[in-house]
């Protein structure tokens, strides 16, 4: 029979103090947690087109190479369905692969693999063969790159039963959340934002993990909560700021994961505000918004005052035009308004 | 009984083997037929259900294989995997119960005929989707390697990912290739080349059908060509060969012409073929033709020797499904939540929450 290494649980007591003065970017604070996690164990290895001689497209893995040999940082052809595939069988014998998507676009040539095979393996061998991989790459319009290229992929794969998914908006919860990823027995899917992957931000130099399912409270106020994942996070602040000046004041819930999603946050919230707007990147239809307000609905209707308010995407394949991009967006002015219209002031 | 034999291979390597080894062939190919046998029947009353592909024919596939690699060797394949499940050394009463839908399947009853997956023996699934195994048999490869050299555990390892030859068609084998011959993956993959993928005969559907071996060139693949309706031939011709890929660690392609008797799935009225075709294959039966090598060559097994180890492999396909019939189904209140996640956590699912499973009865 296979032996199996345990692999440690990830130690969530330990919460460093956001704030500091080590400021990094984004794609640093992702190449910590990569780096912290492979020093320890042996059976992770970074897989993706252009991640080790290249120094990472987006140059998340600057420098991996040199720390840790071909064997662990490997160049592939541009071949997602294969090495999807094949960090899936390697997962399965008993390494804990980490594949790369230049951009989650690129990985619908993969759905197979990725959605067929990861998060099913564990079910269909009657619990014999686990998954413990992560997946991870660029999601969501990185500006001007028209409709192939733009995929939010939350709302279309976060369907899947099996699957985790992780969308952090700084760098902070890029380091916590991706080492949490890196120690989880199930797969992940962790979507990050080329827009953000140069924002900067304190990070502590020391190991830490975030849990997933834990929202975090962003901004505190009690007319209005505002959901969202990810880039969009920062909008949602921007609109709260703009909000604050009319005399509104917003419960800012970042979520860090779609699944699991933070139900019992987003209730505790609207006990307090009873109005809510989620905001997330996917179109609208049977989107992120659409099931966390169906949740909400379902579990805490009559806390509400109001019907539930989403900020999507529009329902249109992404324009390259950045007049159009920009108008097909979720942005602060949109979802200011929608927080108007939670709170009858539109 | 001593190796008296006058057949002209005494320096093949399936020459040196023992009596028993051979024996150990013969009862595993009539288990496997038996066993498919009693699935018909089963499959035909209703008591399973979904697609169910039958092997018979092509035992000898599997049996010359395995017998040329290691236990702990990973294996992976596609749907038609009752015989692979069976030559792995699965008990056949958690291979039928599989099939039956009930608990003590070897998935617990969530896979079903065609993802039988054997953790204590190394068989990492049947998989329902024409093609998705290739690249997995190369990560199972790549993951026995990266093992050996870089974790410094475990031996040199082959896996052996068996596929149709309509399964060569697939875009993700391509790649699958590709990644193997590129990164020297000992991955050895294995076209159970039966002629036919459902109806489509394989002129019809592939380019140079009859010099498949040249699409592993393509991918700086070594290939062999196999004629395996004999267990003997296939074990002279895949030991060296799979011998060599383990010392080196690099990948192979094996063109293993074969047949299948039976319909694509139970439900192919067969049209594409004559009855005179399959009389032609059947003519060539690999369990005749091993029965017909011990009996009358090596002469290390009598015909009541014969006649009494049928009878025993009748008798344990009997109990297998006997042990079916009476297995509960699986009970929704444990099983449909459990093993969806190794890592239950709350909130994963707006229904209810995911659990820990009962343990495998394999495990
Ligand atoms: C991607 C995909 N397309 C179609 C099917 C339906 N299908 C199942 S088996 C099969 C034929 C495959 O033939 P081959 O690969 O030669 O294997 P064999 O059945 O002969 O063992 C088809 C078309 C499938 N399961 N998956
Ligand atoms: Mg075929």
């Amino acid at each position: 029979m296979p032996a199996t290494i345990e692999t440690p649980k990830p130690d969530f007591t330990h919460t460093p103090s956001r704030d500091g003065d080590r400021v990094i970017q984004f794609r640093e604070a992702l190449r910590e947690a990569l780096s912290e996690e492979m020093r320890k164990d042996p059976r992770i290895f970074l897989m993706g087109e252009e991640v080790a001689q290249y120094n990472g497209a987006y140059k998340v893995s600057q420098g991996m190479l040199d720390e840790f040999g071909p064997e662990r940082i490997i160049d592939t052809p541009i071949s997602e369905n294969g090495f999807a595939g094949l960090g899936i069988g390697a997962a399965m014998y008993g390494l804990r692969p980490v594949i790369e998507f230049m951009s989650w676009s690129f990985s619908l040539v993969a759905a197979d693999q990725i959605l067929n095979n990861a998060p099913k393996m564990l079910y269909m061998s009657g619990g014999q063969w686990g998954c413990p991989i992560v997946f991870r790459g660029n999601d969501g319009a990185g500006g001007q790159l028209g409709s192939t290229h733009s995929w939010c992929i939350e709302a279309l794969y976060s369907n899947v039963p099996g699957l985790k998914m992780a969308i952090p908006s700084c760098p902070y919860d890029a380091k916590g959340l991706l080492k949490t990823s890196l120690l989880d027995d199930d797969p992940v899917f962790f979507l990050e934002s080329e827009r953000m992957l140069g924002d900067k931000a304190h990070v502590p130099e020391e190991e830490y993990y975030i849990p997933f399912g834990k929202a975090a409270l962003r901004r505190e106020g009690s007319d209005c909560t505002v959901v969202s994942f990810g880039r969009p996070v920062h909008f949602c602040l921007d609109a709260a700021e703009e909000l604050a000046k009319e005399g509104m004041n917003c419960d800012v819930l970042d979520m860090r994961t779609v699944r699991p999603l933070d139900l019992d946050a987003i209730i505790e919230s609207i006990r307090k505000t009873n109005r809510i707007v989620v905001v997330d990147q996917s179109w609208p239809f049977a989107s992120v918004a659409s099931e966390v307000i169906t949740q909400v609905c379902e579990h805490g209707f009559d806390w509400l005052d109001a019907p539930p308010v989403r900020v999507n995407s529009d329902d249109v394949p992404t324009p390259y035009a950045k007049e159009l991009e920009a108008a097909y967006l979720p942005n602060a002015h949109k979802i200011a308004q929608a927080v108007r219209t939670a709170c009858g002031r539109a | 009984m001593s190796m008296t034999t006058t057949d002209p291979g005494v320096n093949r390597p399936s020459a040196a083997l023992a009596d028993d080894i051979l024996l150990g062939w013969l009862r595993k190919m009539l288990l496997i037929r038996e066993f498919e046998i009693r699935t018909m029947a089963a499959y035909q009353q209703a008591k399973i259900g979904g697609f169910c592909h039958i092997y018979n024919g092509q035992e000898a596939v599997v049996t010359g294989t395995f017998a040329a690699i290691n236990d702990d060797d990973p294996i992976i394949t596609a749907y038609r995997d009752h015989g692979h499940a069976l030559a792995r050394g699965m008990d056949p009463r958690h291979c039928m119960a599989e099939m039956y839908g009930r608990v003590s399947g070897c998935a617990k009853g969530k896979g079903g005929s065609m993802h039988m997956f054997d953790k204590p023996n190394w068989l990492f699934g049947g998989h329902g989707i024409v093609g998705a195994q290739t690249p997995v048999g190369a990560g199972l490869a790549f993951g026995a390697k990266y093992t050996h050299e870089v974790l410094k555990r475990g031996p040199k390892k082959v896996c052996l990912c068996f596929l149709g030859d309509g399964a060569i068609n697939q875009g993700a084998f391509h790649e699958a290739m590709n990644l193997a011959g590129l990164f020297s993956i000992p991955v050895i993959y294995i076209i159970e080349n039966n002629g036919y993928s459902m109806g489509t005969a394989i002129h019809r559907g592939t380019t140079m059908h009859d010099k498949l071996y040249k699409k592993a060139e393509a991918n700086a693949i070594e290939p062999i060509e196999i004629d395996g309706m004999d267990v003997l031939n296939v074990y002279d011709k895949f030991k060296p060969y799979a011998d060599m890929l383990r010392e080196e660690q690099r990948p192979g392609f094996v063109d293993l012409k074969t047949y299948r008797y039976q319909g694509h799935s139970m439900s192919d009225p067969q049209k594409y073929r004559t009855k005179e075709e399959v009389g032609e294959y059947q003519d060539r039966d690999p369990i005749n033709s091993l029965a017909h090598h011990v009996l009358s060559q090596r002469e290390c097994l009598t015909e009541d020797e014969f006649k009494a180890l049928q009878k025993e492999v009748k008798a344990q396909v009997k109990e297998a499904v006997a042990f079916a019939e009476a297995d509960p189904a699986p009970d929704p209140e444990a099983e449909l939540y459990s093993d969806v996640y190794a890592n239950p956590q709350p909130n994963l699912s707006p229904i209810r929450d995911y659990v820990e499973g009962a343990k495998n009865p394999l495990l």
